[in-house]
Parts: C-alpha cells; sequence; structure tokens
C-alpha cells in the first residue's frame, strides 16, 4: 500500500521510484529503519502481552489490537470490516475538510493583505495577536453556546485552530518576499494588482503551504479535542466513547486510525504543494516533471 | 509606441534627446530612527542621450541611493532630477513615479523565479497593456534568441546560469524600449570570465540600441571598458569626486583590456577611488540598505 | 553614539516613543473597536429587540470585567492558575530534557536516527490528545497522566526542530574547528549546541503554546470531579457546567494571558542566551 503511495506522486514516475529504491536498499538506512520499527514493536509487545507488566499490560498490546482490526467478527464490534468503522473516518475527514477549506479561503486573503499593506495590518493584526493565545480547546463551551448542535461547534473549532495558522504563515510569506521583485514589478509599470497577482502571491506561496501543512495537522488536533469533548461521531468521538465503555482495543485502533489519516492528509496537502511550485522544486534541483 | 507616450508624458519625439538624465544639487538625508545620515550631498551630474554613465566609489558611500532616486524607489530630500526635460522629482515631489521608461537590473537579479524566462520578459508589456499574452510572448521569445537564449525560454530562473539568467533580465528591461538603463552592480557576483562574457553582450546590446546606462560597479577595469565616462564618488556623503573621460572608439572589444591607453586610464581612475576607499574602510560604517 | 543614547533611553522615554508611535496607536485602536462591536453585538437585543447571531449570546466585555474583578478574590481562582502553570511547565521541562538529547542524538549519528526516526515517525501523526484516555489508563493517578500528555505534546515539537537545526549546522564552522585541533567533543559542545540553540528555542515556543492546548484539553476530560481536578481547563469546564458564561470567558482570557507570558519568558531566555542573535 505504501508502495502505490510513493509511486503515486514520485516526480518521474514508476522508473524513477524503483531507481530510488534500488539505490537506497544499498545504504544501511532502510534495514535502520526497518530495525527500528521491529525493535518497537516487539517492545511493546514483550510489555504489554507477552510479559504483562505493570501498568504496560493495562493497554492492548500489537498482536491484540491487529487481530481485532483484521477481524471480520470483531469482539468489541469496530473493525476494518464493519461500517462504523468508516462512518467515524468519514464524519472526522468531512469536519476537518470542511475547516481546513474554510480557513484556507479566509485565511489566505487575510494573510496576504496583511503582509501587502502596512496600514491594514496595523489595524488587523493586533486583534488577531490577542484571540491567539487563546487555546482552541477553551473555545469549546462558547462555540458549543454559540452555535447550536453537535456539527457547527466541532467544525468552527477546527476552523479557528487552522485559520490563525494559515493567516499568519500567509502574513510572514508576503513578508519574506525580497523588496527586489517588487521593485522590479515597480520599473516594468505594474499597477497594484499586477504586483498583488504576479509578485505577492506566487512568492508567498512557499510560506503559504508550509502554513497549509501545519494548519491541516492543526485542524486534526483541534477537531479530536473537540470530538472528544463533545461529538456524536468521528474519531475523536470513537476514542472517547471506547474509553468510557473499557473497550480499548478498539479505543488504541482509533489512534492509529487517526495517525494514519491525518498523515495521508498532510501527504496530499504537500503534494498539492509541489505541484503549484514547480518552479521552486526545478530551482532546487529536486528533478523535473 | 503612441500608448506608452500616453503613459509616460515625455517628449521622445526626437530621438536624439531620448534618455538625457539630469541631476541637480541632490541631497539625501536617511532618517531612521532621529540618526541623521547623510548619504548624497548636493551631487549634481548632467548624463548625455545615450550615453554609458559607469558610477563607482566605495562601498555604501551613496552610489545605490541615486539610483534608487532616478527609478523612484527612495525619495531625496532636495534637489532636482529631470529626464529629458520632464522632472521626474524635486522640489514638492520627492518621489519618482516608477515607470518603464527607466528599468533597472537589480545587485542580486530579481528575475521573477515563479516564471519562467519567456514570461519574465513578457512581463512588462503585458502589464502595461501594451501587447496581449500571446504577442508578448511571442516578441519575448523573438528577442531572448537575439541575446542567445532560445533555448532556455521555457525554463524557470533557477533553472539556467547566473549568466544567463542576467542576460535575460537585460532582455526583459530592453523590451519595454526604455530610456535609461539602470544597472546596480549587476555582475558583482560573477566570475571574472563569465564577467567577461557579460560585458561584451552588453556592449552588443548597447551599440544595436543606443540606450542610456547608467551603471554602478565597483570594479574599475568594467567601468573603464564599457563606458563613456566614469564618475568617481567620494566616501558618504557622495559627491562627485573626478570625472574621467573615456575616449576610446566603439565598437569595443576584449584586445582594449591589454592596450596601454587603457591601462593609463584605469591607474587614473584608480588612484582616485583608492583616497576615498581608504576614507571609507577607516569610517568602518556598514552599508545603507 | 547612537549606541550610547539608546542605553541611556530610559523607561519613559521608551514608553513616550511607544505612544507616539503610529502603529502602536492604530493597535489600540483596532482592539479598541473590536470590544465596542462585541459590547454592541450583544446588547443589541437588549436595546432594539434584535439578536444579533453567535455574537449576541457571547457575554459582553464589560459583564467579563465585572465577573473578572469578582473572581480574581476568590482563592480558587489562583490555585487555577498555580495547577496548571505547574503541569505546563513540568510537562515542558521533561520533553525538553529527554527531547533535546533524543534530537542531537539523532543528528550526530546517523545509525541511531536511521533506527529510532522511523518508530517516532509513525507515532508523530497521533494528535496528542488521542492520547488522553490511554494515558488515563495506564498512569495510576490524573495528575501524572495530565504530565504525560502533556510531555508528548511538546516532545515531538522539540525533537523536530532539534533534528532540523541540528543538522542545518553549516559544515564550515565544524572544519574550521577541525582545523584548529577540535576534538568531537569540542565540535559537539563548541559547534553543534550553539548552532542549534536557536532551532532549540524555536522549537520550545511552539512547543510551549502546544503544551497549553494540551493541559488544557486534559483538565477538560479528565479533571471533571475527580481526586485532581482544578487548573484553568477545568475552571472553564466546570462554569461552562455550572452555566456561567461569562466566567468562561474569564477563565479564556486568563488562559490566553497564562500561554503568552510563558512564551514570552521562552522568549526572553532565547534573546538572553543568544547574543550573537536577534531572532524574534
Amino acid at each position: 500500500m505504501s508502495n502505490q503511495g510513493v509511486s503515486g506522486h514520485a516526480p518521474t514516475g514508476f522508473q524513477y521510484f524503483l531507481y530510488k529504491t534500488w539505490k537506497s536498499l544499498k545504504t544501511p538506512m532502510p534495514y535502520l529503519a526497518f530495525a527500528g520499527i521491529g525493535l518497537w514493536l516487539l517492545t511493546y509487545f514483550l510489555l504489554n502481552e507477552y510479559w504483562k507488566i505493570f501498568p504496560f499490560f493495562k493497554i492492548p498490546g500489537p498482536v491484540e489490537v491487529i487481530t481485532e482490526w483484521l477481524s471480520r467478527d470483531p469482539i468489541w464490534g469496530t473493525s476494518l470490516f464493519t461500517e462504523d468503522y468508516y462512518i467515524n473516518i468519514w464524519v472526522s475527514c468531512r469536519r476537518v475538510i470542511i475547516g481546513f477549506a474554510l480557513a484556507t479561503v479566509l485565511g489566505v486573503p487575510l494573510g496576504l493583505f496583511m503582509g501587502w499593506s502596512k496600514k491594514f495590518k496595523d489595524y488587523t493584526f493586533p486583534v488577531l495577536e490577542t484571540l491567539r493565545p487563546i487555546p482552541i480547546l477553551a473555545w469549546v463551551p462558547l462555540a458549543i453556546v454559540m452555535f447550536s448542535g453537535f456539527e457547527t461547534p466541532i467544525i468552527y473549532l477546527a476552523t479557528l485552530a487552522s485559520f490563525f495558522v494559515t493567516a499568519l504563515n500567509t502574513m510572514l510569506g508576503v513578508e519574506s518576499i525580497d523588496e527586489s521583485y517588487f521593485r522590479a514589478a515597480g520599473c516594468l509599470g505594474s499597477k497594484k494588482r499586477h504586483v498583488f497577482i504576479n509578485v505577492v502571491v506566487p512568492g508567498s506561496l512557499p510560506f503559504i503551504f508550509t502554513g497549509l501543512q501545519i494548519s491541516i495537522g492543526v485542524a486534526w488536533f483541534s477537531l479530536v479535542a473537540a470530538e472528544m469533548i463533545s461529538g456524536d461521531y468521528g474519531l475523536g468521538y470513537m476514542i472517547m466513547a471506547s474509553y468510557m465503555v473499557n473497550k480499548y482495543t478498539t479505543m488504541v485502533m482509533a489512534m492509529l486510525t487517526l495517525g494514519l489519516v491525518g498523515w495521508i492528509t498532510s501527504a496530499m496537502v504537500r503534494a498539492a504543494g509541489n505541484r503549484m511550485m514547480r518552479w521552486r522544486a526545478k530551482a532546487l534541483g529536486q528533478g523535473g516533471v | 509606441m503612441t500608448t506608452a507616450a500616453h503613459q509616460q508624458p515625455a517628449t521622445d519625439k526626437n530621438a536624439s534627446t531620448k534618455g538625457a538624465i539630469s541631476i541637480r544639487n541632490v541631497t539625501k538625508i536617511y532618517d531612521p530612527k532621529g540618526a541623521n545620515v547623510l548619504a548624497v550631498d548636493d551631487c549634481s551630474l548632467e548624463i548625455a542621450p545615450a550615453e554609458v554613465c559607469m558610477i563607482v566609489g566605495p562601498s555604501g558611500c551613496g552610489k545605490t541611493t541615486l539610483l534608487n532616486a532616478i527609478a523612484g524607489f527612495h525619495s531625496i530630500t532636495s534637489g532636482q532630477i529631470d529626464l529629458d526635460g520632464e522632472m521626474l522629482c524635486g522640489p514638492d515631489k520627492p518621489l519618482a513615479d516608477q515607470g518603464a521608461d527607466r528599468v533597472v537590473v537589480f545587485q542580486n537579479g530579481a528575475l521573477f523565479p515563479w516564471k519562467t524566462l519567456a514570461d519574465n520578459v513578457a512581463y512588462g508589456p503585458i502589464v502595461q497593456g501594451l501587447m496581449n499574452k500571446a504577442d508578448a510572448r511571442e516578441k519575448a521569445i523573438s528577442m531572448l534568441s537575439e541575446a542567445g537564449l532560445s533555448g532556455v525560454a521555457d525554463k524557470y530562473p533557477g533553472e539556467v546560469s547566473s549568466g544567463m539568467a542576467r542576460r535575460a533580465e537585460i532582455v526583459r528591461a530592453l523590451i519595454n524600449d526604455p530610456k535609461v538603463l539602470l544597472l546596480d552592480e549587476p555582475y558583482r557576483a560573477m566570475d571574472a570570465l563569465t564577467k567577461s562574457i557579460m560585458h561584451e553582450s552588453l556592449l552588443e546590446v548597447y551599440d544595436r540600441t543606443r540606450v542610456t546606462i547608467f551603471f554602478i560597479t565597483h570594479d574599475l577595469e568594467e567601468a573603464i571598458f564599457l563606458g563613456d565616462r566614469v564618475i568617481v564618488m567620494t566616501t558618504r556623503p557622495a559627491r562627485t569626486k573626478k570625472i574621467v573621460e573615456v575616449k576610446i572608439n566603439r565598437p569595443r572589444d576584449y584586445r582594449l583590456l591589454s592596450s596601454e591607453e587603457f591601462r593609463i586610464l584605469v591607474q587614473e581612475t584608480k588612484e582616485a577611488v583608492h583616497e576615498e576607499a581608504v576614507k571609507a574602510f577607516e569610517a568602518g560604517e556598514r552599508e545603507l540598505a | 553614539m547612537g549606541k550610547a543614547s539608546k542605553r541611556q533611553e530610559t523607561l519613559g522615554a521608551r514608553a513616550k516613543a511607544l505612544v507616539s508611535d503610529l502603529t502602536f496607536r492604530r493597535g489600540v485602536l483596532s482592539i479598541l473597536i473590536f470590544l465596542t462591536l462585541w459590547e454592541i453585538g450583544f446588547r443589541f437585543n437588549e436595546w432594539f429587540g434584535v439578536m444579533v447571531p453567535f455574537v449576541g449570546k457571547v457575554d459582553a466585555p464589560s459583564i467579563v470585567a465585572t465577573r473578572w474583578s469578582d473572581v480574581v478574590l476568590l482563592p480558587g481562582y489562583w490555585e487555577s492558575w498555580y495547577l496548571s502553570m505547574g503541569r505546563v511547565f513540568l510537562g515542558f521541562l521533561i520533553a525538553q530534557i529527554i527531547g533535546i538529547p533524543f534530537g542531537l542524538a539523532m543528528a550526530v549519528n546517523k545509525y541511531f536516527r536511521g533506527m529510532f526516526f522511523p518508530p517516532f515517525e509513525i507515532l508523530r501523526p497521533i494528535p496528542p490528545l488521542a492520547w488522553v484516555p490511554a494515558s488515563i489508563i495506564f498512569w495510576p493517578t490524573t495528575e501524572l497522566s495530565i504530565m504525560f500528555v502533556t510531555f508528548l505534546g511538546a516532545f515531538y515539537t522539540i525533537v523536530i526542530n532539534v533534528l532540523g537545526g541540528a543538522r542545518a549546522v553549516d559544515i564550515q564552522y565544524l572544519r574550521a574547528a577541525q582545523s584548529m585541533g577540535a576534538t568531537q567533543w569540542d565540535l559537539f559542545r563548541k559547534i553543534i549546541l550553539p548552532g542549534t540553540l536557536p532551532s532549540i528555542f524555536i522549537g520550545a515556543a511552539v512547543g510551549m503554546g502546544i503544551t497549553w492546548e494540551v493541559v488544557l484539553a486534559a483538565e477538560m476530560i479528565s479533571g471533571g470531579g475527580q481526586q485532581s481536578g482544578g487548573g484553568l481547563g477545568f475552571f472553564i469546564w466546570s462554569s461552562y457546567m455550572g452555566g456561567v458564561m461569562d466566567q468562561v470567558i474569564v477563565g479564556m482570557i486568563s488562559i490566553g494571558l497564562a500561554g503568552y507570558i510563558s512564551s514570552s519568558l521562552i522568549r526572553y531566555i532565547g534573546y538572553r542566551s543568544m547574543p550573537w542573535r536577534r531572532m524574534f
């Protein structure tokens, strides 16, 4: 499965990927990685399942979790073959996507204007900076009061968290653009809107995408918290609910699923960034298309 | 051309007056946080149309300040700068408008890294509304091939050598048919061999277009090889210390570098510059931004 | 001359300069506008009988301020500060103590990195909060489990930053030191460690923010009425449960303040310990 994932966005296709793999097999790195992961799983297995040392045995071990995960007839009711596993994943993903999209649509323009216009920044940045230190979790009760139901407060929290990250990184991105590009655009006869489209936006893209990568992580972070505290579905809810009824195997399964899904979404954002900034990949000598 | 004239109300009906710069009693005081720094002090300079005017002087002496004032990046404190009899900046208007009649080639290169060379060159005519995208690109590609860059028109600046990038940057300036080309130490970071190739190609461009060139440099041999006049500036505050007339016929080529008259001129200039360099070194101040 | 006059600049003069600074005045104005809009948004219902969506349900700043002036007199409020601060700093400290050597070891030894980085990367995408229930099950006391999750929150950020920073140290510095006869230990102590210091502080500043998020969540999830309650997260949660919304906002602002103070502290330490670099 991971093979497919890597070859999918390898820049010069499958051949290139094979070549890279072949090269890397001659270094000790893949074997070390294997050994490291093996060692970790072994320790986990020995402590939790084999020797059952206190307090490790309280957490289900790897064999138990994987057996349950792959079981067609799971003991605790949730596995790869049950419907509610996918419902929870889908619900969480949908919330993250909505929150992330909203945050991007609001945060990127705000950041661009803050970086571009000193005056605009002077008036908006202080408010942002006053609200930003408040942890997203502290908004939970307020969000529940402001928006009723389950869905809107949770999406609001995920949006808020990524919004701050996106806006801030975009602003830093604009501020990082070398002054000479603005000057060059100016002396080539650009009007303000040309500068915005041709300098401000592309110049800040690297920072924007760094920001988006962080922002999707933050969206997951807040989503999980919100779902754990007040949710009806979703992976965070799945963790909390199985904890409440002592279905610890399901709980660990949900944690691992969360890690996997989170990793996939950030890989997607990274891939999108690399596609949109081909000029940069080429400049850095990371292979062409 | 008619559209350009409508945008820049300059009088370029008479080709012989194209690109005459008149700098009269210009003074510039930087005032960062109350520290009054006199960068340019009562500087006057007349540059004839189609002249190659080389400015040399110690680091941070205010040469770039002068260029920034002409280009419209920085205001002046007093004095006046005219281009072809039209005031660029002066009393009541400390900051010149930026325009494509005075295009700058920057010290570290300012081709937009997110545009291909052809798109970079086509940028000026497009944003000034002189041409549509297809025409501008066509002209850009033909101008690039004239400059020996036909093979790399669709590459990003990060993918080509610095020499090629710099040549493309000059093409990007020339496509606007500017009155003045402002070069701010464009070949500073290049090795001697690349530099000599750059010099020949700039001379070739000059012989073809007869555009006025305002060229800042540290390199005396470069200054004399390229210039009609070499203006030696004093250390900060900048004033004209000495003007060396270079009465060597054009077209010039590298054989000139080993001639007797060339070496005499270099020696003459070097004495004047060296004195100022020692003063600047002893003052030990950092360059102004 | 410039430097001497800067040193002589008194606090009063600096304050004067700040007040006359345009950016500062605009900032104050923008926050005042924000507060006014919020107040109007809430009062709208009272004055005109029209409920403004969302903002209308959030108690106005004046109400919050009044409530705050009452709350500061309660010892419980300050105890919450104390408890949360203690958890944050302990978890954060442990994360530094374990994370910095771990990151440095991965940076200087590629075999160590090859072995331990992959499992680290597998666990990293799991948000620290997802560990809360597991941590409650695992650790004997709630206090310890909150501490563990707090540690985890800061740990990943610190390791990643230390690793990145140490590997980015310019090889020329190492060569220069070697040519002057430095031993391996000298290289580590005199070049890699100070070279990594900026990244360590960036990691610490980010990690501190995450730590506060995590502490808050852990307190909200686990602290509810169990043996070790308290903390600002619990303060917010119990205010919410009691239906005292203005107190919830007091709690939110307090925790924002606490987070801001902690990260300022880190910035200050970073500023003092790296005189060659003004990083913030």
